[in-house]
């Protein structure tokens, strides 16, 4: 057991902060677009010095970062209080797909644009009627000729109104099990038979998007990994989800937590023995929380597998990150209820944590399932 | 980095699984439980293996690896819930090693690692395990001091508690001999009950999912409902957070002992918490045979229960941590 950094690792890590520290793209702009605009500039930034991707091989423009060295990449920009870039679907998600189920022209063709953020992704995946039970989705792809034509409807599409391109998993086989059916498109979000509405969350903001699909066409050589191998492309995209970012949330949680003990102090509230009691109960879960990732880290480095440990870490950050929003709001008092504070956003905000990316409750299915080796409940998927 | 053991750390904890499997099985433990003894021949055996010693200097008699070693050893213990003074004997050991005198190492260390003698470690004003029969008592003082006094100097009573699967006592002592360095005694202590709390959770776990695979109601295993499934890896989650915090703090212990006492009371505080939540779960998955003294559950609820308390609850711990937090953040505040 070693939990200090390899020299090259820590070598990595004071090379970031260097150039974190002398590239600083200021404060986000007021305004949706201009802040879009601002988080693209800052991709185009990363991507000139080879940042914008660590992970991905350097033949595509990456730096063939270990699963270690992307962590401490995302550690670093958390650290460094740097903007996500723009297209982190397509870093994260799409690029590693098209990667490993991409021809060679579908490579060449999409996966420079998406580390330059000359074209954004999105992904077109759940339905209204498909959520957690994403394989029944009714999207559906037919053949004309050399085209496929969808009609369908997704939602929560973050990021969709200003994306050129879309993962879109649709059905294409309506005999099929239900698995089985589905196939995964490239679809350009260009086109007149693609409407994009914005879909207000409780914060007030319109992070994300729901995608009225009407006749849209896509030319088949946009189909990715074969038709009728969706789900099994899909679930590449779905694992990609929740790497990486898992280390840029921790650091996250880290700093809100640091900054609401500071306030305390201020407003010398350390003595009283609840709050303490709460700090140090927030403290511990960010610090299992950090460990545990280190420890997955581990596994798939020495294993190839990812261990309990990747299925965790999502449900002990959304549960923490909660956790202190809603003691911001006991110890900060009316002013953390006040619109336009940041602590009332985060009480806000942190609500959607437990839903988006995977519920706790699928989270939890999954580590019984998979994990504990309980059995299926008859009728579930 | 690398968060795993080296492959001889593997091979140790495998071998004392596989030895405890065998030697102290759920019905060693019932018998000595029911008997209010200590099984004796685990004891011989742990000794002939030198399990006692081996944490303690190689100059000391003792086997000279490390905190981690330890750390397997007890989480192994945990898990067998044994009925062994194991605990008490290397939580005095470490106590003394890490923050005793020279005389103190001297005096004791030798007889601690040969197993010719056992020690105990607790609060003064708490349980302490294993007192009656120790040759050597390490007492926590409520100001956090730590003083090392012989048995034939300490008025114990023993005191029937709600851990069968061990013997406790009050201990009563006004003299003594400080140790050199208490906070670093006390945090490679809480190390190891830490330890033996995760192993506790691991098997409550375990024994948990064998069980709610093989009942059935309403014609399904019961580990079929979310109710009952969603609770399961709830222990898991828990088992594993106090998991890497104790393995942390057993890292910190010998490579990086100026994060150890944040790391002891992380430790201690997630697993305490974790083993009492896990072991209730176990009762509650286990329906109405978990409540029976005939299941063999309530072992490990028990040991967690007192685990738990000794060397300062998990909420005391929370409050360390939250000073530690304070001290760093905010100076001038704390």
């Amino acid at each position: 057991m070693d939990l200090t950094f390899s020299d090259s690792e820590a070598a990595f890590r004071d090379e970031l902060r260097a150039w974190f520290e002398s590239n600083d793209p200021g404060p986000s702009p007021e305004g949706e677009d201009e802040s879009y605009a601002y988080r693209r500039d800052w991709q185009k930034r990363l991507a000139d010095d080879r940042y914008a991707a660590v992970h991905w091989p350097s033949e595509y423009g990456g730096r063939g970062a270990s699963i270690t060295e992307s962590a401490i990449f995302f550690e670093e920009l958390g650290r460094a209080r740097r903007p996500l870039p723009a297209n982190v679907l397509g870093i994260l998600l799409a690029g590693p797909t098209i990667m490993t189920f991409g021809t060679p022209e579908q490579k060449e063709r999409y996966l420079p644009p998406i580390l330059t953020a000359e074209e954004i992704w999105c992904q077109g995946f759940s339905e209204p009627d498909a959520g957690s039970d994403l394989a029944a989705l009714k999207t559906k792809a037919v053949k004309e000729g050399d085209e496929w034509v969808v009609t369908g409807q997704k939602v929560w599409t973050s990021g969709a109104q200003y994306s050129k391109w879309c993962m879109l998993v649709a059905r294409t086989d309506f005999d099929a099990p239900k698995h089985k059916g589905l196939t995964y498109f490239l679809m350009d979000m260009e086109q007149p038979g693609v409407q994009v509405r914005p879909l207000v969350q409780i914060t007030g903001e319109p992070e994300f998007n729901e995608l009225f699909i009407e006749g849209a066409r896509i030319p088949d050589e946009n189909v990715l990994g074969g038709v009728g191998n969706g789900w099994k492309v899909a679930l590449t995209t779905l694992m990609n989800e929740r790497s990486g970012l898992a280390f840029f949330l921790q650091v996250r949680l880290r700093q809100l937590l640091d900054e609401l003990v500071e306030e305390a102090a201020e407003r010398d509230l350390l003595d009283d023995p609840v709050v303490a009691d709460k700090i140090g109960y927030l403290h511990m879960k960010a610090e299992i929380l950090r460990l545990t990732a280190y420890r997955g880290l581990t596994t798939i480095e020495k294993y190839g597998t990812p261990g309990p440990e990747g299925s965790l870490t999502k449900w002990m950050w959304s549960e923490t990150n909660q956790e202190l929003a809603q003691f911001a709001a006991d110890l900060l008092g009316p002013e953390a209820l006040t619109n336009g504070n940041r602590w009332a956003y985060e009480l806000l905000r942190s609500r959607g944590n437990t839903i988006e990316g995977g519920t706790t409750e699928i989270l939890k299915n999954i580590v019984a399932e998979r994990v504990l080796g309980l059995p299926r409940l008859k009728g579930a998927a | 980095m690398n968060f795993d053991f080296t492959e001889d750390q593997h091979e140790i904890k495998r071998t004392a699984r596989d030895l405890l499997a065998s030697r102290s099985s759920l019905s060693a433990v019932r018998t000595a439980a029911e008997a209010h003894q200590y099984d004796d021949g685990l004891w011989k055996g742990l000794v002939e293996l030198g399990w006692p010693g081996i944490a303690i200097a190689e100059e000391h008699g003792g086997q000279g690896l490390g905190a981690v070693e330890l750390a397997i050893l007890a989480e192994e213990l945990g898990y067998a819930v044994a009925a062994s003074p194991f605990l008490a004997t290397v939580l005095a050991a470490e106590a003394i090693g890490a923050g005793g005198t020279d005389e103190q190492k001297a005096a004791w260390l030798p007889g601690l690692a040969s197993g010719e003698i056992t020690g105990a470690l607790g609060n003064a004003d708490g349980l302490v395990p294993d007192a009656d029969a120790a040759a050597v008592i390490v007492l926590v003082d409520p100001d956090g001091g730590a003083r090392v006094i012989a048995r034939a100097d300490a008025d114990v009573t023993p005191v029937d508690a709600v851990d069968p699967t061990r013997r406790f006592a009050r201990v009563g002592a006004d003299g003594g001999e400080p140790l050199a360095d208490s906070a670093v005694a006390v945090d490679r202590a809480l190390v190891a009950v830490s330890a033996e709390l995760v192993g506790v959770s691991q098997r409550a776990l375990e024994m948990t999912l064998a069980y709610v695979k093989d009942r059935k109601q309403f014609d399904t295993p019961v580990g079929a409902y979310q109710a009952v499934s969603h609770r399961c890896a709830q222990m898991l989650k828990d088992t594993e957070g106090a998991r890497s915090a104790t393995y942390f703090a057993a890292w910190a212990a010998d490579a990086d002992p100026e994060r150890l006492p944040e790391a002891a009371a992380l430790a201690k505080a997630a697993s305490s918490d974790g083993a009492r939540d896990v072991t209730a779960s176990a009762i509650q998955a286990h329906g109405g045979i978990g409540f029976t003294w005939e299941a063999d559950v309530h072992w490990l609820y028990k040991r967690a229960q007192v685990d738990a308390a000794l060397l300062g609850t998990s909420g005391k711990h929370r409050r360390r941590l939250a000073a530690l937090l304070a001290t760093r953040l905010a100076p001038a505040a704390a």
